[in-house]
C-alpha cells in the first residue's frame, strides 16, 4: 500500500511538472507548439518537377538543387521559417512523379509568392568593380559593387568537385567549373585581363563565392578554391550544375489561409477544448463518483502528457489536429469506463472493494488492449497514405489512443488503490456506486 | 435480453435506416469538394458585401464558368470554381473587389489540380479497403480461439456488415447536409469515416470480447447455455459501458461542432451521426446478428 502510495504520488508530481512545462512562458520559449499554416496562416504551393530529361541517377541531385535554389530564394523573400521539401508523389494517380512543397508561414499573398518562385533560377558572373571592397556587400546592393562580366551562366557547360593534391594542398575540396567552347575563349580574355580582381558567382542575385583571378586562364576551367569542407564545395558544384539548368516547374496546388482566420480557428479550438474537458469531466464524477473524480485526474495527466508530446516531438498543429485531440478526450475516458463498469459487477458479486478493483481492471485490460488496436490501426492507415491535413489528424489521434491506455491502466489503477478505500461499510459503497443508484 | 429476443425488430429499423441513406443518396447525391476532383475554393471577406448578381456579372466577365457562390457568415463570401488561369489568379483579387468598388481580404484560397485530386480520390479508397480488411484480420485473430459454435470468421464478417452500416447513414446523412448548406465529401470527411470505422469496431469488439468471456467460462464451468442467452448476457454486461463511452465522445464532438473552429465543424457533425450510428451498430446491430447466424447454423445442422 505504501508503495502504491509512493508511486501515485510520484505520478502526480510528474503531472504537475508536466503541467508547468506546457504552461510556462519559460519552457514555450523552447518548445513552442508548432501550428502548421491554417492556424497561423501563410501558403503552401506543390509543385510538379519534370524530369523527363534528367537521367534516373542524377534525379535526386538535381532535385536536391532545386529545394536549395527555391529556398534561397524564399529566404530571400524575407520569411520567417519557410519549409522547402521534395517529395515523391502521384503513385495513386497512377504516373510517379517528384514534387516540391514549399510552405510560406505568414506569406498570405499567393500570387506574389507564385511570382517569386516561378522564376527560372539565374546563374550570374559578375566583376568587383574597381575601388569596391567585398566587405562592403552588407551595406551596398550588389549592383553597387559588381559589373556583369562578359561570361554568363549558359556558358557553363558543368561542375565538379576534386580535391587538390601535391605539395602545399592537404587535400583541399574544390570546385571546377568546365566552360563551353565559346565560354572557354570569352573566359580566356576575361582572365588575362582583370589578373588580381575579383570574380563574383551568382545564383538568383546572391553571391555563392567571390574568389580572386589569380592568372590568366586559357583552358576554360575555373577552380574555386577557398577553405570549403567537402560537404560545402559539393553542394556549391551541385547547386551551380543544377542552377544553371534548373529543373522545369508546374503549379499542381495551392492552399493559403489568412492569419485572422487561422487565429479565430485556434481561438475556438481552445474554448472547444476546455469545454470538452469540462463536461466530459463533469459526466465523469456525477455518474462515477469517487472512481469518476480519479478518471478526471487520470484525463487531466492524459492532457497534459500529450501536449508535452506536442511540444517535445514538434508535432505541428493543424485544425483537424486540434479536432483529434478533442475527439480523444472523449474517448480517453473509454478505458476508464470499462474498468469501472467491470469493477462495479465485481463489487456487486460480493467482492471487497480493494479485490473488486484489482479484478476490474486485470479483466478489463483485454478489451481495452484489442479496441484500442483497431484504433491504432485506423490511425496508422490514416498517417501513411493522408496529405499534410489528414497526417495532421492521424498523428494526434495516434498519440492520443497510445497515451490514453496508459494514463487508464496506470494512472488510474495507482491512484484508486492508494486511495485506500478498504472498509465494506455504507459509504464506500456509495463512493464506488454509480449513475442514479444510491 | 430485449434487444436479442426482438432482433427482427432492430433488422427491420436498421434495414429502414439504409434504406432511407440510399434514397438520400439517390435523391441528392453526393457534392464531391475540389480535394477530389481538382478545382478552386475562395473564402473572401469584405467590409460591405456586394449582392450577389454584383459578383456573378464581374466573375462572368473575368471568365469564370461553372463556379458556385455561397454566402457565409454575415461578411464573407464563398467561391467554388475549376482550375483558375493565371490571369484569373492574377486577377483575383479585383475580379472579387469588382474593381475597387469593393474592400475585399482573401482569408482562404485552395487550389487542387486534377491530378493531386485524382491522386487523392485513389488514396481515399485505398485507405478504406485496406482500414476493413486489416479490421476484418484483427477480429479473425483476435477471436481465434472462439470457434465453438461459431468461427471466429464470422464475428469478423459481421463486424464488417455492421460497419458497412456505420459508413452508409452517415453518407446518407451527408447527402442531406450536401442539400441543405452545400457539404462536399472532402479529405476530412474520409478522415471522419474511417475514423467512425475504428471506433464502431472498437466498440463491437468489447461486445465480442465479452461474449468470447462468457462461451470460455460456460466451458470451464462446464454450463450449458442456449448462445441467445450467453450473447444477450454479454450485451447486457457490455450496454453501460458502450452507452456511457459514447456519451463521453458525444459531448466532445457536440463541443467541438458548437464552439469550434468553423473548417472542422461539417468533419464533427459527421463523427457525431457516425458515432451515434456505430454505437447503435454495435449494441442492436451486431449482436443479435451473431445470434441469428447461430440459430440459421443450427437450424441447417437439425435438417
Amino acid at each position: 500500500m505504501l508503495k502504491m502510495r509512493l508511486v501515485a504520488l510520484f505520478i502526480l508530481l510528474c503531472g504537475g511538472g508536466l503541467g508547468w512545462f506546457v504552461y510556462s512562458p519559460a519552457a514555450s520559449a523552447i518548445w513552442p507548439f508548432k501550428l502548421g499554416l491554417d492556424l497561423s496562416g501563410g501558403t503552401q504551393l506543390v509543385y510538379r518537377a519534370d524530369t523527363s530529361n534528367i537521367p534516373g541517377s542524377e534525379v535526386s541531385d538535381s532535385m536536391a538543387a532545386l529545394r536549395d535554389t527555391i529556398e534561397r530564394r524564399v529566404n530571400l523573400f524575407g520569411v520567417s521559417e519557410p519549409i522547402v521539401q521534395t517529395q515523391r508523389g502521384g503513385t495513386f494517380a497512377g504516373a510517379p512523379e517528384e514534387r516540391l512543397i514549399v510552405e510560406l508561414p505568414g506569406v498570405t499573398d499567393t500570387q506574389r509568392a507564385i511570382e517569386l518562385i516561378g522564376e527560372t533560377p539565374v546563374l550570374e558572373f559578375r566583376m568587383l568593380k574597381e575601388g569596391a571592397d567585398t566587405s562592403q556587400l552588407s551595406t551596398s546592393t550588389v549592383d553597387e559593387l559588381f559589373e556583369p562580366a562578359a561570361i554568363t551562366g549558359k556558358h557553363l557547360a558543368n561542375t565538379q568537385l576534386q580535391f587538390q593534391t601535391g605539395t602545399g594542398y592537404a587535400n583541399e575540396p574544390v570546385v571546377v567549373l568546365n566552360f563551353n567552347a565559346e565560354g572557354k575563349d570569352i573566359f580566356a580574355r576575361l582572365t588575362s585581363e582583370n589578373v588580381g580582381r575579383l570574380f563574383g558567382i551568382f545564383l538568383d542575385g546572391v553571391p555563392i563565392s567571390i574568389p580572386v583571378i589569380r592568372e590568366a586562364i586559357p583552358d576554360g576551367t575555373a577552380v574555386i578554391s577557398g577553405g570549403f569542407q567537402a560537404e560545402e564545395a559539393r553542394e556549391l558544384a551541385r547547386n551551380l550544375n543544377y542552377g544553371a539548368l534548373p529543373v522545369p516547374i508546374e503549379l499542381l496546388s495551392t492552399q493559403t489561409v489568412a492569419g485572422t482566420l487561422g487565429a479565430k480557428a485556434v481561438q475556438d479550438g481552445l474554448r472547444a477544448g476546455l469545454w470538452g474537458i469540462g463536461l466530459v469531466a463533469l459526466f465523469m464524477v456525477l455518474w462515477y463518483r469517487l472512481p469518476g473524480v480519479i478518471a478526471v485526474v487520470a484525463l487531466s495527466l492524459y492532457i497534459v502528457l500529450v501536449l508535452s508530446i506536442f511540444k517535445l516531438l514538434g508535432v505541428t498543429l493543424t485544425a483537424a489536429g486540434i479536432a483529434a485531440f478533442i475527439l480523444s478526450i472523449g474517448m480517453a475516458v473509454d478505458a476508464n469506463v470499462l474498468i469501472f463498469e467491470r469493477m462495479k459487477e465485481e463489487l456487486r458479486s460480493g467482492k471487497s472493494v480493494s479485490d473488486g478493483i484489482r479484478e476490474g481492471f486485470a479483466r478489463a485490460w483485454l478489451s481495452i488492449r484489442d479496441s484500442n488496436i483497431s484504433s491504432m490501426i485506423t490511425a496508422l492507415i490514416l498517417f501513411w497514405l493522408g496529405t499534410s491535413l489528414v497526417k495532421g489528424f492521424a498523428l494526434v489521434f495516434g498519440i492520443g489512443v497510445a497515451v490514453s491506455m496508459f494514463t487508464a491502466i496506470i494512472v488510474s489503477r495507482s491512484l484508486l488503490i492508494s486511495v485506500g478505500v478498504t472498509a465494506k461499510d455504507g459509504i464506500a459503497r456509495f463512493l464506488f456506486s454509480s449513475g442514479t443508484r444510491l | 435480453m430485449i434487444i436479442v429476443d426482438y432482433r427482427n425488430i432492430f433488422f427491420a429499423l436498421s434495414g429502414l435506416l439504409v434504406l432511407a441513406s440510399f434514397g438520400a443518396l439517390a435523391v441528392f447525391g453526393l457534392q464531391i469538394g475540389s480535394d477530389f476532383t481538382g478545382g478552386t475554393l475562395v473564402q473572401v471577406r469584405y467590409d460591405t458585401r456586394p449582392a450577389v448578381e454584383e459578383l456573378t456579372r464581374s466573375l462572368d466577365s473575368a471568365g469564370f464558368e461553372g463556379y458556385s457562390l455561397r454566402e457565409a457568415e454575415n461578411t464573407d463570401y464563398i467561391l467554388r470554381a475549376g482550375n483558375l488561369s493565371e490571369a484569373q489568379r492574377a486577377g483575383l483579387k479585383t475580379t472579387l473587389s469588382i474593381g475597387d468598388t469593393y474592400t475585399s481580404e482573401i482569408t482562404q484560397l485552395t487550389e487542387v489540380g486534377p491530378t493531386i485530386g485524382k491522386e487523392l480520390r485513389n488514396k481515399a479508397l485505398f485507405a478504406l479497403a485496406l482500414v476493413l480488411i486489416c479490421i476484418l484480420f484483427f477480429i479473425a485473430f483476435a477471436f481465434r480461439k472462439v470457434s465453438k459454435p461459431i468461427s471466429s470468421w464470422v464475428y469478423g464478417l459481421i463486424a464488417l456488415v455492421t460497419l458497412a452500416f456505420d459508413v452508409t447513414i452517415p453518407l446518407g446523412a451527408f447527402a442531406i447536409f450536401g442539400e441543405l448548406w452545400g457539404a462536399q465529401i472532402d479529405s476530412l470527411f474520409v478522415t471522419a469515416i474511417l475514423t467512425i470505422l475504428g471506433y464502431s469496431v472498437h466498440d463491437t469488439i468489447v461486445v465480442f470480447d465479452r461474449t468470447r468471456e462468457n462461451l470460455r467460462l460456460n466451458e470451464e464451468h462446464s454450463r450449458k447455455e442456449d448462445f441467445a442467452h450467453t450473447a444477450g448476457r454479454s450485451l447486457k454486461q457490455t450496454f453501460v459501458r458502450s452507452m456511457n463511452t459514447s456519451v463521453t465522445t458525444l459531448i466532445a464532438l457536440t463541443i467541438l461542432y458548437l464552439v469550434g473552429p468553423d473548417s472542422t465543424k461539417d468533419f464533427a457533425l459527421t463523427l457525431l451521426v457516425g458515432i451515434v450510428a456505430g454505437t447503435y451498430s454495435s449494441i442492436f446491430l451486431a449482436t443479435p446478428l451473431l445470434v441469428a447466424v447461430e440459430r440459421w447454423r443450427a437450424g441447417k445442422g437439425a435438417r
